[in-house]
């Protein structure tokens, strides 16, 4: 089997269809360890990849005013047992672009695999930017992600961003992004993970509110059961009049788990304001019992329940 | 035999269980009967349903509870669910990421959630696939859950003041709702503030400090409650207990 129909075997366990690869609409980057498998780009889409030792660099540019419709499709992973993988990226948006991109990293069979993706963002006066990250990393839990990742949003400009990864297990992984939102940008930097066994869950999320009339939300939605930790870290700073922002963490802890969660909220300016939220604990008595009231066992209760912080 | 059969339900409550709240209460629902249950505030109500349906700390210390003939003491809450007995809350708690859908169709995929969401007044293509979260209104949350209940058919569906929270042009719909379980079989303890929802029942009943204090018609069941000083009686002044 080759590494790109390997890839694929696993591609919709992240919501990802392979004929979208042969959509000639759409545009896709795929990359397996250091090689470049796949790659399309449309109009207003410029893509510049290379191969490096050790994974892949990626230059990638939507040119002012062109509205992406479809999304763009990025896929990332390692198909073997053992490997390093580092993803070197910066998107430019210019001005008044717009684009959706997905970016579906597969390990599968990771048992020691290493995946680093060191990303930088600009989004330009007036574009929007929605990036969604779905991670499968097979069921060993021998997969170290490390993602890093930080964003300039500028003057009206919107980012949008998911992570997901919340089937199988989650291994060793350490979010860390940094966002910067100029005059009345919006943010939205979401992550859902559930970790089992001894995976061992980081997440830390800055959004700076720099300019007048920013807004910035961050939201966590974390689960863990067995032996997993989990530590969240949120951090919004309202340095400008009219800024906005919120911080909202929920973990769900179950078994030995262990899960942390840290809002940081500062405020550098009078005219600003932030909040924050956080709730870290078993699953709430009177959820479960609403839904044992529908006849769902305690076990299918719980279910329901993470799957729906998750989703 | 009577659906529901509560006999000398006794319930403490406070520090060290100091204060009887639910204090030698008896009272019988028989199958498909719509029951209004009436009291002031802080009288137990609520606290009934809760022991009906056995939610954590609501263990009765002394009397019986029994569904069907069979004492439901020892069951936790969903093996009394699936015994047929079901209780939509006063305030129906929410949940992140359940659609609307989802939640109508949790334990009956066969059911029509459309039809049940036009019963409490809601469009269904307004409704349908929007989470049961925060965005709801109280009201919006209510009927829901009504129309969650609905969907299990239960035997016994204990409704903690299905009204509250609804607008007064809705009351129809909430009358429609509890026609609709008794059209189904359903027996309904309807535990509710408002005469003319209390007046569709077949039978009430009235608590008074811990005790069924009055059982009949819903006519005359509020004639009396209301004839009564029971925002400001003692348990000493009142004649009924």
């Amino acid at each position: 089997m080759s590494e790109m129909d390997e890839l694929m075997a696993v591609f919709s366990m992240t919501g990802g269809d392979r004929a979208i690869l042969a959509d000639a609409g759409t545009a896709h980057l795929v990359a397996s360890g250091h090689s470049i498998l796949s790659s399309r780009t449309v109009e207003g889409l410029e893509v510049l990849a290379k191969e490096t030792r050790s994974g892949i660099t990626a230059g990638i540019r939507v040119t002012a005013g062109t509205r992406i419709e479809k999304p763009v499709h990025l896929c990332f992973g390692v198909v073997h047992r053992k490997g390093t993988q580092r993803i070197l990226m910066h998107v430019t948006m210019e001005d008044g672009a717009s684009a959706r991109f997905i970016a579906h990293c597969l390990f599968p069979k990771a048992e020691k695999v290493k995946h680093i993706m060191d990303a930088s963002v600009t989004i330009g006066e007036g574009s929007e930017m929605r990036y969604s990250e779905v991670h499968y990393h097979g069921m060993s839990g021998g997969v170290e992600v490390l993602p890093r990742l930080a964003v300039f949003v500028g003057r009206n400009g919107k980012y949008y961003t998911d992570f997901t990864l919340t089937t199988g297990r989650v291994g060793k992984l350490s979010i860390d992004y940094d966002v910067t939102a100029g005059e009345n940008a919006f943010v939205e930097l979401v992550a859902r993970v559930f970790g089992h066994g001894k995976d061992e869950i980081k997440v830390k999320e800055k959004v700076t509110l720099a300019g007048e009339n920013a807004r910035g939300m961050i939201k966590a939605r974390i689960a863990v059961e067995d032996d997993a930790t989990a530590e969240v870290t949120g951090i919004t700073e309202g340095n400008a009049a009219g800024s906005r922002g919120h911080v909202d963490c929920m973990e769900i802890v179950k078994d030995r788990a262990v899960a942390k969660a840290s809002p940081q909220v500062q405020v550098n300016h009078p005219l600003a304001k932030v909040t924050h939220e956080a709730a870290i604990g078993s699953v709430d008595r009177k959820q479960m019992e609403t839904l044992m009231a529908h006849g769902l066992s305690p076990v299918e209760a719980v279910d329901v329940i993470v799957k729906g912080i998750l989703r | 035999m009577p659906l529901l059969e509560i006999k000398d339900l006794l319930f403490r409550a406070g520090p060290g269980g100091s204060a009887a709240l639910l204090d030698g209460l008896s009272m019988v629902i028989e199958e498909g009967e719509v029951h209004a249950l009436l009291g002031t505030n802080g009288t137990g109500k609520s606290t009934l349903a809760y022991l009906i349906m056995g939610c954590e700390g609501y263990g009765h210390a002394g009397g019986k509870v029994l569904f069907q003939g069979e004492d439901v003491a020892g069951f936790p809450i969903h093996e009394r669910a699936r015994r047929g007995i079901s209780l939509a809350w006063q305030e129906p708690v929410r949940f992140e990421g359940i659609t609307v859908r989802d939640y109508l169709t949790l334990k009956n995929g066969k059911i029509d959630p459309s039809e049940l969401l036009e019963l409490v007044g809601l469009q269904p293509g307004s409704y349908l696939g929007r989470m049961v979260d925060r965005k709801l209104s109280g009201g919006e949350r209510k009927r829901i859950e009504l129309a969650s209940i609905l969907a299990l058919g239960p035997l016994l569906a204990v409704l903690d003041e299905p009204d509250s929270g609804i607008d007064m042009l809705s009351t129809q719909d909430i009358i429609n709702v509890i026609t609709r379980f008794k059209q189904k079989g359903s027996a309904v303890l309807l535990i509710t503030h408002r005469e003319e929802i209390a007046r569709i029942a077949d039978r009430a009943s009235q608590l008074c400090k811990g005790r069924i204090v009055c059982t009949g018609s819903p006519e005359k069941v509020a004639e009396f409650y209301k004839s009564r000083k029971c925002l400001t009686c003692t348990a000493e002044e009142c004649i009924h207990v």
